[in-house]
């Protein structure tokens, strides 16, 4: 990444944005024009995955050198493709995984997949802003569109309830974040994150108070959106009332985006002074972990259970920021793609088992899966194993990155609490095995009715997090690429 | 050939094979199993006659890039400390494959389980490089975890997962020590590698040591397991299925000790001395404690697994006698253990099957239904008290001769162990086979029947074999030991004489400031 070009104005650098755009209007226009003659509406999941096809290939296109656009505010760089990747594939498989489920709900409107393709543009917007407001632009239209996506289910009431409550403290935390940006630009007089940092070595530090403030700030609208405790009170609700597709869609993708963001602003702007925010990250990143380790023991509906185990794996790859080095960040982007593969797997295959309206989803009712349906139930102890860690699945070699990366910087306690932790979450991860295979069936189980997209999502995600577990070495070296840029 | 990647991944491809077939043939399915047990165990029969036993280099060595942005390798080989555990682990696995007949539900899965079982417990003793050993070593977790869990007694489940956590909150910290090591090793050498013949030449400070030894430590003794981290062991065993108990006293325990053997002496010398009054204490109050509570016991299945935490003990004693006696004796004794604790795992087995009881007290009179069952459990028996002439005398013997030239107070008091382990064998014996028949159902009892025969019989052999010629196992193992104790010897000698002289703390003033963890600011990538 030597050959820096500056360009003021490059339609290209947004391409991926652009056709993602194009193809959400797309869908909209099929579905009002179509009135009901394409009945199951399968030509939108097809036309939605192809678009999110051609957004991959012309991202793709445009690697090759940092590029800055529009007056600096958008950057496309290795960092920014290969998020853009990780959220073109956590919106693949989501969108995968819809298909059936949105005709099961009886929620198969257009919308639904374009405002998946909008969100999906606000976290690439987030990935690639080289300053805060074009970060915070991104982070309100991958909000926006997810907070109507979580209400989907707009006759149900704990669908409207989960919608509400996540728009209210997420407007609540953006402007925590607009505040903090505020606050910033008083100080430093730019939101530009390289003029930041150059700011900050020219005053040889953080000396202003406001500009602490501001990053402190920040810390809490991101934190919020990464589900990091003290701010993760809406997880479990949200993801409880959400469709469960959505679910799936909301544990990786804004997980991803608000990293992707942390790790830009923290690592650019305020990365020499590392030392001052470090602590305060140490501190969110115990909490989360242990908060959510430890609450998930307790849980009986699976989805809850993987919310909060979704708020320990942010707290896992907070460890990776703590260590401030590069080796965390490449490790944050490799967990980050690992944590899709497993997670969205794991919802793929509650998708399958419930029934209408949010049945079966208690753990209890995977009683006997094991023997019932021993394919799925391979599929869903991989990706059990691979949340806990455990070899040779995709978790272990990401989990193994983190804490290598934190004691690459002498933060061995903290990766001591982090395998203690991750040793907790073997419980409740193991419980899920010992109840499909270990326990007696305690319902009758209905032949299954399996869409070969969701089938293919299924077998995406094995193979995905096989792979990232066995051979991983493509994409740790894709990820070490990626972070050249920010060290 | 590449024999060590051959036996260690050709379960996997039978496992394929197996996944291919219809699950309601179970006699197919167990054949096949069975038939890929043992073309490995063939396979493995080479490493045994072209060991080279005049070198302690590593033999059969293979080395490809696995991860090479870490400096992650596939790095196998095997010197004259792992040869036989796996030679031991190629031989039990057809072994218990065979007392699994019985096993009628989910028989396809349970036979994936063994195979995938074999893969990550031959991995274990073969990686020489760190990363790949603790792949294999959670990667076998998991098939014994669902063996437990899915075929196993009345308290399975509990069983199953408190085995699972105990071994991973141990290995995990070990997961540390060993990333630890590798940045170490970086800023000595300036390489990235797991390489762990590179860790051993490694030079680390006393107070690293001390930690990264007690990291290791942690998950070897609740692998071997010492006391008092044994508590999962009797749970484990005794809701086991007959061939998951079978293995784990057999090869999943070794890999404790031979954790303790190939990593922790060579790897930290000076903590390894340091701990020598600690880890033999332990293994001494585990020898003692294992015997009584063996003697107590009413469950034989219970006896034989407190008997096993009582024989480790005798293992782990002999290891840290830090002689070639010792080291030799321990070694020997894995193999015995292995052997005659896997032979009474078994037979306890065919007992259950027959009565389905284990409780000793539902048996007595045994010889006259079952002349040839008797004959091969008296063996087994003794073997495991260490009578002469058969296997198990000639590790203790070792062991004892080895810790009486250390340590006498420590010999002394271990030797109790072997007349308790008598008392509890014999007396438990007594109450099971002889005396008059007192309940109904044992009169009918039928001996053991062609398979048991061919279960018993391979094993039966090796105990005489080792017993009356253990030299064509010991000469096997000499130069690797005695390279292993010169590795140990040169690096430690400060800390055995200072030792002596409890001077503890001017030690860590003495010796010279070495690599220590601190953080490394920036480094590039």
């Amino acid at each position: 990444m030597t050959n820096v070009s500056i360009m003021t104005f490059n339609i290209l650098s947004i391409l991926p944005i652009l056709i993602l755009a194009g193809f959400g209007m797309i869908v909209l226009l099929i579905d009002v024009l179509s009135s009901r003659k394409f009945g199951e509406k399968n030509l939108l999941a097809y036309v939605s995955l192809i678009g999110i096809v051609i957004a991959g290939i012309s991202v793709r296109n445009s690697t090759g050198t940092a590029l800055f656009s529009f007056h600096e505010t958008f950057t496309i760089d290795n960092y920014s493709i290969f998020f853009n990747f990780i959220f073109l594939l956590c919106t693949g498989l989501t969108i995968l995984i819809s298909h059936s489920y949105i005709k099961r709900e009886e929620i198969n409107h257009g919308e639904y997949y374009a405002l998946l393709m909008f969100s999906t543009i606000g976290m690439m917007l987030m990935a690639s802003g080289a300053d805060l407001l074009n970060i915070y632009v991104g982070l309100e239209v991958m909000s926006i569109s997810i907070y109507i996506l979580t209400g989907f289910k707009r006759s149900k009431l704990i669908s409207n309830e989960a919608s509400l409550k996540y728009f209210l403290l997420g407007a609540f935390a953006t402007g925590f974040l607009l505040y903090g940006i505020a606050v910033i630009y008083g100080s430093t007089g730019t939101i530009n994150l390289n003029q930041i940092a150059s700011f900050i070595a020219s005053k040889g530090g953080i000396s202003d108070p406001l500009l602490l403030m501001g990053m402190g700030l920040i810390i809490i609208g991101l934190g919020f959106k990464v589900a990091s405790v003290p701010f993760h009170a809406w997880v479990p609700d949200v993801y409880e009332g959400a469709p469960t597709a959505i679910t799936a869609f909301m544990s990786v993708g804004p997980k991803a985006a608000g990293f992707a963001a942390f790790l830009r602003i923290f690592m650019t702007a305020f990365g020499s002074t590392h030392y001052e925010w470090q602590k305060i990250i140490f501190i969110l990143a115990v909490l989360t972990m242990t908060l959510g380790n430890v609450v998930a023991i307790a849980q009986t509906n699976i989805k809850r259970m993987l919310a909060y185990s979704s708020i320990a794996h942010a707290g896992y790859l907070l460890i990776a920021l703590v260590s401030a080095n590069s080796m965390g960040i490449s490790g944050t982007l490799f967990y980050l793609l690992a944590y899709i593969f497993m997670n969205v797997g794991a919802f793929a295959i509650v998708i399958v088992l419930s029934h209408k309206n949010d049945e079966f989803i208690q753990i209890n009712d995977y009683a006997g899966l094991g023997f019932k349906h021993p394919l799925l139930a391979i599929a869903m102890t991989i990706f059990m194993f691979s949340m806990a860690g455990v070899p040779p699945m995709a978790g272990f070699v990401g989990k193994f990155y983190i804490f290598s990366a934190a004691i690459k910087s002498g933060y061995v306690v903290l990766a001591i609490i982090g395998v203690i932790n991750s040793v907790i979450s073997v419980y409740y991860y193991l419980r899920i095995t010992v109840i499909m295979y270990m326990k007696e069936p305690a319902r009758e189980f209905t032949p299954l009715t399996l869409s070969p997209f969701i089938v293919a999502a299924i077998v995406i995600s094995v193979i995905g997090t096989l792979q990232l577990g066995i051979f991983p070495s493509k994409v740790i070296e894709m990820a070490q690429q990626a972070t050249l840029i920010l060290k | 050939m590449p024999i060590l990647t051959l036996i260690t991944f050709l379960p996997i491809i039978g496992v394929f094979f197996i996944l291919s077939m219809d699950s309601r043939r179970s006699e197919l399915i167990r054949v096949t199993t069975l038939l890929v047990s043992i073309v490995v165990f063939f396979i493995s029969l080479p490493l045994y006659v072209t060991f080279d036993a005049h070198t302690y280099e590593m033999q059969f060595v293979e080395k490809l890039q696995w991860i090479p942005s870490f400096g992650i390798h596939y790095h196998v080989g095997i010197d004259g400390i792992s040869l036989f555990l796996i030679l031991l682990t190629t031989f039990i696995t057809p072994i218990s494959i065979l007392a699994s007949w019985h096993i009628t539900r989910n028989v396809k899965e349970y036979m994936i389980a063994m195979l995938v079982l074999e893969t990550g417990m031959i991995g274990v003793f073969i990686s020489l490089d760190l990363f790949l050993f603790y792949v294999f070593w959670e990667l076998m977790l998991i098939p014994m975890y669902l063996l437990i869990g899915i075929w196993g007694g009345p308290r399975r489940i509990y069983a199953a997962v408190k085995f699972f956590i105990y071994t991973m909150a141990g290995s995990v910290f070990m997961l540390l020590a060993i990333i630890a090591l590798y940045f170490l090793n970086h800023r000595a050498t300036g390489e990235y590698t797991f390489n762990l013949l590179e860790f051993y030449r490694l030079d680390l400070s006393f107070a690293v040591q001390f930690w990264l030894f007690l990291a290791f430590a942690f998950a070897f003794a609740i692998k071997v397991p010492m006391f008092p981290f044994h508590t999962w062991l009797p749970d484990a065993h005794v809701e086991a299925p007959t061939a998951g108990s079978v293995i784990l006293a057999g090869v999943l325990l070794k890999m404790g000790t031979y954790g303790f053997v190939r990593f922790c002496l060579p790897l930290f010398p000076e903590a390894s001395h340091a701990f020598i009054p600690v880890i033999s204490w332990m293994a001494i109050v585990g020898i003692i404690y294992g015997a009584l509570v063996s003697m107590v016991q009413d469950d034989l299945k219970k006896l034989v697994a407190y008997s096993s935490v009582s024989h480790l003990g005798f293992v782990m004693l002999g290891i840290f006698a830090f002689n070639i006696q010792g080291i030799e004796g321990g070694i020997a004794q894995m193999i015995n253990h292995g052997l005659s604790t896997g032979a009474l795992f078994l037979v306890v087995g065919m007992l259950y099957e027959r009565r389905h009881t284990r409780m000793i007290a539902d048996f007595g009179g045994l010889t006259k239904q079952m002349p040839v069952f008797a004959t091969f459990f008296m063996i087994v028996t003794l073997s495991s008290i260490g009578l002469p002439g058969l296997n198990g005398f000639v590790g203790e013997f070792l062991i004892l001769v080895g810790t009486f030239k250390s340590r006498i107070l420590y010999a002394s008091i271990a030797t109790s162990g072997i007349i308790l382990a008598a008392v509890y064998m014999l007396w438990m014996f007594q109450r099971v086979m002889f005396h008059e028949i007192t309940h109904e159902e044992n009169k009918t009892l039928q001996d053991i029947n062609k398979r048991e025969f061919a279960i018993l019989i391979p094993i039966i052999l090796l105990i005489f074999w080792i017993g009356i010629y253990p030299n064509s196992f010991l000469r096997k193992m000499d130069a690797s030991v005695n390279h292993l104790l010169k590795q140990v010897g040169e690096k430690a000698n400060i800390v055995s004489t200072l030792q002596k002289q409890n001077e503890f703390e001017q030690l860590q003033q003495n010796v010279t400031p070495k690599i220590d963890i601190v953080p490394e600011a920036k480094t590039e990538w």
